[in-house]
């Protein structure tokens, strides 16, 4: 077993170490920690995987980005530890039930071909005629802006779309009931004083 | 491969299995992830570079969903005072 297989292991062992404890963790904190350092995880086995410019992608988005976005939100809402029963009630047997299922289909669906892709196994030894710059930065570009032009331009499309929705969806429930005409007033609940501090402190715009 | 087998399953663990919204949606998280790895093994294994550019989209995708998503959470919570799945059933205004 060569250094790189051990290293393989290692992160994918880490990774699933991590995923678990996010998925099982009390505490909503720590489930985003625990995600960041599972994505942080992806990205080194992206580099064994001889996919320098994803990896950076990966970090920049994924460890960047969407971990602000979720601590963001976090902050927001507040956090409040659930009890261990809470945490795994609820359409427990469904939700187990099927996780079991699907995940032994997809092990026995992909088990054969599995080696070749770790890296330093003999397979991917043998298979081995990358060349030099396979996955940098260039040889993507030139794929995505010509082969993957029209998909690239409908995904930036929908990136401003969802950036939109997502404004209008938060300002919408900003301006609240308080101001659409005809919003029924016992829809509201128990949510008391905090709405109130939203809807006065932005009570004069239409 | 059985490494992103794995991690699609926990992922779907969670998502089934949990009750607060910003884990279920970190779970769908790590489901988009677990297949953008199997993408990146396939690319290694064939020595395509195809595979990095559906990464490239799904990384967008993935970050398109998870703003949106979050600002419905934000929104669930003003509105009913929880992000507790259970506890956000009804479907009147």
């Amino acid at each position: 077993m060569t250094a790189l297989q051990l290293l393989f292991y290692g992160v994918a062992a880490a990774m699933v170490l991590t995923a678990l404890a996010m998925v099982l963790s009390r505490n909503i904190v720590h489930a985003a920690l625990l995600m960041v350092g599972h994505f942080l995880l992806t990205a080194l086995l992206y580099v064994l995987l001889r996919a320098p410019f994803i990896a950076v992608v990966q970090v920049a988005v994924y460890a960047g980005a969407i971990m602000v976005l979720f601590l963001f939100v976090v902050m927001l809402v507040g956090n409040r530890p659930v009890e261990l029963e809470e945490l795994l009630t609820g359409r427990r047997a469904i939700g187990i039930a099927s996780v079991v299922v699907l995940g032994g289909l997809l092990v026995y669906a992909v088990w054969d071909g599995a080696p070749a892709a770790v890296p330093g196994s003999a397979q991917a030894v043998a298979a081995e005629s990358l060349p030099a710059d396979f996955g940098s930065p260039g040889d993507l570009a030139d794929l995505m802006f010509r082969d993957y032009l029209l998909p690239l331009e409908v995904v930036s499309a929908l990136l401003l779309v969802a950036m939109l929705g997502a404004v209008v969806v938060g300002r919408q429930q900003l301006a609240g009931p308080a101001n659409g005409p005809g919003a029924p007033d016992d829809a509201i609940g128990d949510d008391g004083p905090d709405r109130g501090a939203l809807t006065d402190a932005t009570g004069d715009t239409p | 491969m059985i490494l992103a087998a794995l991690l699609f399953s926990i992922g779907l663990a969670g998502a089934t299995m949990r009750r607060n919204m910003i884990v279920v949606l970190m779970s769908i998280e790590l489901m988009l992830n677990s297949v953008n790895v199997t993408l990146i093994a396939v690319a290694r294994a064939l020595t395509d570079v195809s595979g990095h550019v559906f990464v490239f989209f799904s990384l967008s995708v993935a970050a398109a969903e998870v703003a949106v998503g979050l600002a419905i959470v934000v929104a669930v919570y003003r509105s009913f005072g929880s992000v507790n799945m259970d506890d956000v059933s009804a479907m009147h205004g």
